[in-house]
């Protein structure tokens, strides 16, 4: 009866197993069918509005906007600047990503305090943050600009190589890297497929839709909360906002992406 | 004070494409946070016209998302097109703007 029952359940299992391919491609497609539509009419946009009147709006002691924030195309110039992003920046004397360098113009322009800008960084769908909504309107004016992320300086050069040994890095309590992950293909969480993010193929796509909303949680995700959210997926310490690690780890990231027209805010399950 | 709507109205040959994205809350009334009902809070009526004319009279409720999409097809039209979208809530907050046919 046992054994019968064993071959029963051995049959399934060798069927479920031939079916397996088949099924995983029609559910990928339908995947990308449904990510498509969601695209479609996506509320980043919203976002993106909003973003554009908090830029402009003066805040602070020194009651300043944000319109004269040097992105790293010169002061002001928003198209393009975040296709270019990281970069070394001569003023700070260190590689600085988006959201860093965000907070370095509402200390420097604005005359704000370091801890008070960065004392909600993640909002959530009730209170998005501050920085959620510009960093929408900032990457928005991107779109269409091929990613060209340089290294020439040695300090990207040592933040680029830092990013890839931090990928690489195993160390918490389950001894993840994120290339546990996103250095192999084919691995998944539940439903969603995870790119090979250490390789052209898997970045390019990737990165060039992120930051993204959200339509499950209704929230403007930025590059830093993404990291943020892996390294909590991983068990490890939570990383420190805007920290050298952290824009090492997107330099990484945006370098082996380069070439690929940037194409976000993206829009994501 | 509401958040920022917009419009995107493309003539497709023999109709118009309208789509509208407007940011709203969309409480169900039955969320809580941290064990307090969150009040509801939904657009109830949504009103589209193409140069003054009504063309679509819309009552919504609780089921549809915060932060919705919706998209129209109204036949005819012409570019330059007037489309003013409005809505309002149960609470009688509302919203509303405008856009060109393009």
């Amino acid at each position: 009866m046992l054994a019968l029952r064993t071959s029963a359940v051995l049959a399934a299992a060798a069927l479920a197993i031939a079916a397996a391919p088949v099924h995983a491609q029609d559910e990928k497609k339908e995947i990308e069918k449904y990510q498509k539509m969601l695209a479609e009419g996506s509320p980043v946009e919203l976002f993106e509005l909003q973003g554009e009147d908090l830029w402009k709006k003066p805040q602070g002691p020194k009651h300043a906007s944000l319109e004269k924030c040097d992105l790293g195309m010169g002061p002001g110039v928003l198209k393009g600047a975040y296709a270019h992003l990281p970069r070394y920046f001569a003023d700070t004397g260190r590689v600085m990503d988006l959201e860093s360098r965000l907070v370095h113009c509402m200390v420097t322009l604005q005359g704000r305090d370091y801890k008070e800008a960065t004392k909600r960084v993640f909002g959530n769908a009730d209170k998005p943050s501050e920085l959620e909504y510009l960093v929408a309107y900032v990457v928005g004016k991107s779109r269409g600009v091929r990613i060209a992320v340089s290294t020439r300086n040695p300090k990207e050069k040592a933040a680029y190589e830092l990013g890839r040994q931090l990928f690489h890095y195993r160390a918490g309590p389950w001894d993840f890297s994120c290339g546990s992950c996103h250095g192999v293909a084919g691995k998944r969480i539940r439903m969603q497929s995870l790119p090979v993010l250490d390789k052209p193929s898997g970045a390019r796509h990737t990165y060039a839709t992120w930051p993204a909303y959200r339509v499950s949680n209704s929230q403007m995700k930025t590059f830093q909360w993404r990291l943020n959210d892996c390294y909590r997926q991983m068990r490890f310490p939570e990383p420190t906002f805007g920290s050298d690690a952290t824009v090492a780890l997107t330099m990484f990231l945006a370098v082996t992406a380069n070439g690929e027209r940037y194409a976000g805010p993206g829009t994501k399950r | 004070m509401p958040g920022p709507m917009k419009i995107r109205a493309t003539l497709k040959g023999s109709y118009t494409d309208i789509r509208v994205l407007m940011s709203h809350p969309m409480e169900t009334g039955q969320r809580k946070v941290k064990g307090k009902l969150v009040p509801a809070h939904f657009i109830e009526n949504i009103t589209v016209k193409v140069n003054g004319k009504t063309v679509v009279e819309a009552q919504t409720s609780q089921s549809i998302s915060r932060n919705p999409v919706f998209a129209f097809r109204v036949k005819g039209g012409n570019k330059g097109d007037k489309v003013e979208i409005g809505w309002v809530d149960n609470k009688g907050e509302s919203n509303k703007t405008e856009a060109a046919v393009a």
